[in-house]
């Protein structure tokens, strides 16, 4: 599978937030501002490459080999806890400026089901080493763009007249829904 | 008397996906059918009432530095439960809910009861607690699922139930679908909760 071919179909076609479904909480959760809209995306980014790279190599030198595939779930959940706790206590030492920019939306990300996601879909679909990462940065940056564009849009959504039941989550959610159908147009692409 | 209003409080009052906003990926990605609602809600429902269990009895034990890795490793292994047992005996249902079984694990509803509650109050209390979540998920997903089924499919449950020349619209059981209900039915409970308000 080519990178580019990888990266559209990561980015696009099989976006994480509007067609699988996963990350739904900070993308409820931490789109009110732009900035913080920012924060979490590049977090994540960086949280799901390093998760697809370190559960790839799990799977392959250490579940498959030994059998303990069935302990697969939580063998990743726990890597991806701790990965998150160490990238946290690595950030604030080594770069205290990303960590302020980044801190809080850190150990958020454990329970963001995109990461839990990317790691089983990368072996679900049987991608090779090179692939699994690329297709976590991939969909990583699926995901930010996403989060931003809704960050964007809940801004401006602040000075529109929406009824009163509506406000906040629910008119959230169509808004979602309105992105997911623009999404739609992607559905099908063969590159 | 408190232990069934800790049962029905999850139903309506403290709903974990129309009234906390948790659980969300789930309730979008399954609702598409009645039939995965259910699947998907027992599922949940199992876990929770389990993990609900295993934490309260653990709580005194558990240091409350490391509880969250705790909660998630006890929570991961009744997932992986769920997992082999509707692998074996739901193949089906396991093939439809797919990558979202495994993913029960950062459900934010069950790691949230954990924290909120089962840590906090003994076994009798969880056990009701863990069951009233687990209906309350069960039911916000059913609800979601019954409108994208009904007007995506025309059917409920499988069975036609729209007259024969209905056109089904097919976007309520696509993505944007999942979206627009749950967004019309929170604002739908929203208009309803109003009156009591004031």
């Amino acid at each position: 599978m080519g990178i580019f071919t990888l990266a559209i179909s990561a980015i696009f076609i099989n976006n994480f937030v509007l067609t699988r479904f996963l990350g739904l909480c900070p993308y409820i959760g931490v789109s009110k501002k732009l900035d913080s809209a920012i924060g979490m995306g590049m977090a994540v980014i960086f949280v799901m490459t390093m998760a697809s790279t370190i559960t790839w190599l799990i799977q392959n030198y250490i579940l498959n080999p030994f059998d303990l595939v069935y302990l697969q779930t939580i063998a990743f959940i726990l890597t991806i806890a701790t990965l998150v706790q160490f990238v946290e206590m690595v950030i604030q030492k080594m770069a205290p400026a990303l960590y302020k920019a980044l801190g809080v939306f850190l150990p958020l990300i454990t329970t963001n089901c995109a990461v839990l996601g990317v790691s089983i879909i990368n072996i679900n679909e049987q991608l090779s080493f090179v692939e699994s990462i690329l297709h976590g940065v991939f969909a990583g940056i699926g995901f930010t763009i996403v989060l931003i564009i809704m960050a964007g849009l809940r801004e401006n959504l602040e000075k529109a007249p929406v009824p009163d039941s509506m406000k906040g989550l629910p008119i959230s959610f169509v808004l979602a829904g309105l992105m997911a159908m623009a999404f739609l147009g992607f559905a099908g692409f063969q590159i | 008397m408190s232990l069934i209003k800790e049962m029905t409080k999850g139903f309506f009052k403290e709903n974990p996906v129309f009234v906390m906003a948790l659980g969300l990926c789930p309730a979008l990605a399954v609702s598409s059918s009645i039939e995965n609602a259910i699947g998907m809600g027992g599922a949940a429902t199992f876990v929770l009432l389990c993990s609900n269990i295993l934490i309260s009895l653990l709580k005194n034990l558990i240091p409350s530095k490391i509880r969250i890795p705790c909660y998630i490793v006890v929570i991961a292994s009744f997932v992986t439960i769920v997992d082999m047992t509707m692998n074996a005996y739901l193949f089906e249902l396991h093939k439809n809910l797919g990558i979202f079984i495994p993913l029960i694990v950062v459900n934010c509803v069950i790691l949230g009861r954990a924290e909120a509650f089962a840590g906090r109050n003994n076994v009798v209390k969880s056990i009701f607690d863990g069951i009233g979540m687990g209906i309350g998920f069960t039911l916000a997903l059913v609800a979601v699922a019954f409108f994208r089924e009904l007007l995506g499919a025309g059917q409920l449950l499988g069975v036609n139930v729209m007259p024969a020349n209905y056109q089904p619209i097919l976007i309520a059981i696509l993505a944007p679908g999942a979206f627009l209900t749950l967004g019309l039915l929170l604002g739908l409970m929203n208009l309803l909760k109003k009156p009591e308000a004031d």
